[in-house]
Parts: C-alpha cells; structure tokens; sequence
C-alpha cells in the first residue's frame, strides 16, 4: 500500500489547470501547425494563420488561448494500491481547480444552479470521473471544456439495425449542425456501446486521447479515417468559412452494449483540445 | 476586400459593408452576452431606459478571462452569438447596428438586420489571446456584480472581424466557400 497525502493533488491540479489553459499539448499544436500549412481556401489559410499567432501568443504572453477558459473536467485513474491521507480526495481536487483559476487569472464560468444561475466566482466544482485500476500510481487528466463546442455535442439512442452506416450518419448530423458555432477545426470525440451515459462518457475520454493515435481496433481505426475524411470533404472549414480544414481528428471508443441497443455520443470540442496529464 | 472603419458606426456605414469583407475596428465597442442581454431584454419590458445608447453602436458577444496586472483585458474571443437571438431584434429595432460573435444567426435575427441596415461580423472562435492585443482599454460600465458577463466599454484598435450577415440578407456561412473556391 502507498500512501499520497491529497495536498500534492491540490498543487498538481493547480498547476495543471493553468496549464491546459495557455499551453496544447504536443500532438495537437503538431495538427494545428499541419492544417495551417495544408488548407487551400484563402480565408481558411488566413484564420488557421491567426490560431497559430493565437497559441504563440498565449504562451509567451500568459493569456489563456481562449477566454472560455471551460468547466474543468478531471479524470483521475486511482491504483488500487494507493491509500489518501490528509483529507477528501475530491475536496482536494475541487481545492485544486478553485486556487487554479483564481490564481492564474482564468475565467469562472461556473454557475451554482443550472436555472438560478449564480456564479460561484471560483469555477467549482470540477466535474469528476474516477476509475479504479491496477497499481500504486495516479494519473490525472485536466480537461478544461469549454461549452461553444460542448453546446453542439449530442447522444443518438440508435437501433442494433441501423449498423455502422447509422453511426456514420450521426456523427456526420452532429459535425454539420455544430458547423461555425463549434469553432471549427474541431476534435470530434466518439462513444460507442454502453449505454446512455456510458456512451458519453467514452466520448468525451476519446478527446483526451493523442490526435496522432488511433484505435488498437481494426475496423474502428477505418471508421475514424473514414468520417475524418467525410468531415473535411464538408466544407465547413475554419471558422466555419469554407475549407478543407473542419476536424483534426475523429477519435472513437467503443464498449460491449445492450442486445437491443446502439448509443452513440458525439462530444464536441473546438480546436482549443485542452488537457494536461501528469502520474503521481 | 479589407476596410478600416469607426466605431460606433457613422450613418449608413453599416450598410455598406458585404459578407465577405475583412473589416479592422477602430473606436469603442460594448461586450454583452447572456447574462446581460437577458437584463437588458427585462429592463426594457418594464419599460426602463437601457444602461448603453443603442443607436449606432456595436455588441461585442464576449466575456474576457480575467486581466493580468498591468494589461487592459484577458483573453477576448468571442461567444457563440445564436444564445443571443431571443434579445437581438428588439436591440437592433431600438437603433443597434453591429454585433460581434461567432455562428449562426436565426431567421429572425437576419431579417432584423435587413431591416435596420445592420451588419454582424464573427470574430475567429478561439483566438482570444490574439484578440485581446487589439484592445487598448476596457471598463466596467453596468452590471458589475455579473463578472464576466457585466457590460464592458472596450477601446479598440483595428480590431479584426469577418462581415458573415450584411443588410442585403447575404450569410457567409451559406456562400462562404463559393467565394473561396472563386478565390
């Protein structure tokens, strides 16, 4: 058994927070940079042009890349060897996320009540995803999500019988109805199987997932290539102006379902794929 | 085409614009977005005067990350514009004549620009920290107590933005890549 005591989550997830923020990682500022050098629209070249000056800027600078600096998502995969002292595990993360956003001059965009809407002027709570694993370790994900694009993600409750060719369909509604308000290039986040808020949640785990990597899953692996290339065929473009550029990246998982089920959730995210991972 | 033009807006310059025009923005703008809309739209159904002159100015759909000591604003991108079309007839009937945001618009909101001569221009989605260099000062003036959302009178200096509606009816987003592939 070891022992973390929960106050070097509070400063790892602080620190992440910021972060995520002004910083993407390696494998989407590799995409970014790609997509600038390959669209062919005019329009489309000039805005994936600025997004690059927007990220050299955000670094350099400490301004955060956008101002919806989003709702922080945390996933946090606990070893089972692992024991917490000095207190709650998840009041140390919200703690994390509350001295991370008030510190590093990122926006609270947290309401306490989805209808009385009051801002709780400190971004908490996160919202949480624990899994159980093997081992002695922990490894956090921050992803901050920002909800122009979270808005535009949906869940389809398909039927066995509408098959790939019904997944295809509803990824490609989803793209094409997000279209300029997602802030395209966007990274589209697949679930497939589970059920209701299993499938979302696979989706919205595929956004954290490197844009470079695909799924270990044959015919999976096709899929994303297939709907990335139908994506871009759209037209939608940066900005949602036309182009060749409209997703970097499709990233699907999948789980066993239901006999007489399908879910599919399309999460959306804008070309601002925010996450920072770090093991402790 | 590129144009350099004033804010607020003098007489008639709105109208003149085309979707496609790239335009730089120099003058005083306002932010607004949900929250402040909404009080807005309830003021005027109890029949009180609004905190900003509508007529000829131009709403900035953005609520800025916070500032760092020594600097004019945050990050500065624009907000998806659509959660505002509920609010925007009555505001651009009342003599509003630009907004700023990104994405679509409804039928409502694009016959009301026609209208009124207006035009709505995006800003690009996700480009805060690019944009927040094209705003030399900023100040609360109304609604304070709802942070990032509270109306703001921004000074702005060639501040850059896409014309997407224009008061002929035309929508980049339909033609948008007509015109490119023609480009």
């Amino acid at each position: 058994m070891r022992t973390l005591n929960v106050s070097e989550i509070i400063g790892n997830i602080k620190e992440m927070c910021i972060e995520a923020n002004h910083f993407l990682s390696e494998d989407m500022k590799c995409a970014m940079k790609c997509a600038a050098e390959a669209e062919k629209s005019p329009l489309g070249k000039q805005i994936l042009n600025q997004l690059q000056e927007n990220l050299e800027i955000a670094g350099r600078e400490m301004i955060p890349i956008c101002q919806d600096t989003g709702m922080a998502v945390v996933f946090v995969e606990i070893g089972q060897e692992v024991h917490f002292e000095g207190g709650l595990l998840e009041d140390a993360i919200h703690e994390g996320v509350r001295q991370g956003y008030t510190e590093g001059y990122l926006r609270k965009s947290v309401v306490k009540d989805p209808l009385i809407r009051e801002n709780t002027k400190d971004n908490t709570p996160a919202v949480i995803h624990y899994d159980i694993v093997p081992g002695d370790k922990v490894k956090i994900t921050v992803a901050p999500k920002g909800f122009g694009s979270e808005n535009m993600s949906r869940v389809f409750m398909l039927k066995p019988a509408d098959g790939i060719e019904g997944v295809k369909e509803s990824v490609l509604t989803a793209v094409k109805d997000a279209g300029p308000n997602a802030c395209p290039p966007m990274v589209v986040g697949v679930g497939i199987g589970g059920t209701f808020e299993k499938c979302a949640l696979l989706a919205k785990k595929a956004l954290t997932r490197p844009v470079d990597e695909h799924s270990d899953i044959p015919y999976v692996r096709e899929l994303e290539q297939e709907l990335l290339e139908k994506i871009n065929d759209s037209d939608i473009g940066p900005g949602g102006l036309g182009g060749c550029t409209t997703a970097l990246a499709v990233n699907i998982n999948t789980y066993p379902t239901h006999i007489a089920g399908l879910p599919v959730a399309v999460n959306i995210c804008c070309h601002v794929n925010r996450h920072a991972v770090r093991v402790l | 085409m590129e144009k350099y033009i004033n804010v607020p807006l003098a007489e008639g310059a709105a109208a003149e614009l085309r979707a496609g025009d790239y335009v730089y923005l120099t003058g005083t703008i306002y932010t607004a977005r949900d929250a402040a809309h909404k009080r807005m739209y309830e003021a005027l159904e109890r029949g009180e005067q609004l905190p900003v002159e509508m007529e000829n100015n131009v709403i900035y759909y953005m609520g800025p990350s916070p500032a760092r000591p020594g600097r004019p604003i945050g990050s500065a991108g624009p907000t998806t514009s659509s959660r505002m079309d509920k609010y925007t007839p009555t505001l651009l009937d009342l003599g509003l004549k630009g907004m700023i945001g990104k994405g679509r618009r409804n039928q409502e909101v694009r016959d009301a620009i026609v209208r009124n001569g207006a035009v709505y221009f995006a800003a690009v989605g996700g480009a805060g920290a690019l944009l927040s260099r094209a705003i030399v000062s900023s100040e609360v003036i109304a609604y304070d107590d709802l942070g990032t959302e509270a109306i703001r009178r921004l000074e702005v200096k060639d501040f850059p933005v896409i014309v997407v509606m224009d008061a002929e009816g035309n929508n980049l987003y339909e033609s948008g890549s007509a015109i490119n592939h023609m480009g």
